[in-house]
């Protein structure tokens, strides 16, 4: 399934998500990080803890709804894989990102600001491995 | 107040997903061919975030504390580790398949798309299975030499 590439409105997508992981560690000293804060989230330190965790969730999925007033419809999701790699993707996703202590967000924007070695090196691994599988997926087994 | 920031900083995240194209799988994988159809729009939104975390960051970290906060809570451990390496590889080797990552799918749950829904519920599933494993080996290691 080919896509339109979008410099503009991704560069301006991208500039939002910095935004709002400056904004988190202004406000509260937190990475923005998606793995950490889903993980939180699921088994909380404190109620304190799991309130801002619960609040920065529900912020986010609002967003789509604001992409909604804005532009008349919602971001577009186009899978062009089957259920069955949607299942095992996300297991796989889901045990990754817990030995590895964080995802694109945590390691690939947070972590890399911050020049930290272990995100760095945690990025170049993920996107390794993505690169991998895709040409795997397409150009050997499905080519 | 500080629950207020929050929500916002959530909401112009969740903003930024939606607009950057983060959460279309078919864009994601794209960027990562390069040998077919390859977009490279995914680029543009991790460098258009960078452009704002690292000076904005430097900013922050000029403050003696956050402002909700006592301290500010960064990772303590600067240790690359196997668990480190593969880890990361594996979340890597899952994202090709699904084309989701956690914090792209996470606010286009809210959209209602079956397919978000069925890759969330497999990275909680896959994420306590992590976790049990990680707690588990820990007892052993704590137990294990007295039991021998």
């Amino acid at each position: 399934m080919e896509t339109e590439f979008t410099p503009l409105a991704s560069t301006f997508g991208g500039l939002l998500i910095g935004a709002a992981s400056v904004l988190l560690m202004w406000a509260r000293g937190n990475v923005l990080g998606a793995t950490g804060i889903l993980t939180g989230f699921l088994s909380p330190q404190s109620s304190g803890d799991w309130s801002w965790r619960a609040t920065i969730l529900a912020g986010m999925m609002c967003g789509p709804l604001v992409y909604y007033f804005i532009t008349g419809g919602l971001p577009a999701i186009e899978v062009p894989v089957s259920r069955a790699s949607m299942i095992i993707g996300g297991f796989v996703v889901g045990i990754g990102v817990t030995f590895g202590s964080g995802c694109t967000s945590g390691h690939g924007v947070c972590g890399l600001a911050r020049f930290s070695p272990r995100s760095i090196v945690a990025t170049i691994c993920f996107m390794a491995g993505t690169a991998v599988m895709v040409f795997l997926v397409r150009h050997v087994v499905g080519g | 107040m500080h629950l207020i920031v929050i929500f916002t900083t959530g909401l112009i995240f969740g903003l930024g997903i939606s607009i950057s194209g983060m959460a279309n799988p078919a864009k994601v994988l794209n960027f990562f061919d390069v040998a077919g159809i390859w977009d490279p729009s995914l680029g543009f939104v991790m460098g258009g975030a960078l452009l704002v975390t690292i000076p904005g960051y430097r900013l922050v970290f000029k403050r003696t504390h956050p402002v909700f906060s006592e301290v500010f809570s960064l990772p303590g451990t600067q240790l690359i580790d196997r668990k480190l390496v593969l880890g990361s590889a594996t979340f890597g080797l899952g994202w090709g398949l699904a084309g989701f990552c956690p914090g792209a799918a996470l606010p286009v749950l809210s959209t209602g798309n079956q397919d978000v829904l069925i890759f969330m519920i497999s990275l909680v599933a896959g994420l306590l299975v992590a976790r049990w494993a990680i707690s588990h080996q820990a007892r052993r290691h704590e137990t294990g030499p007295q039991g021998q």
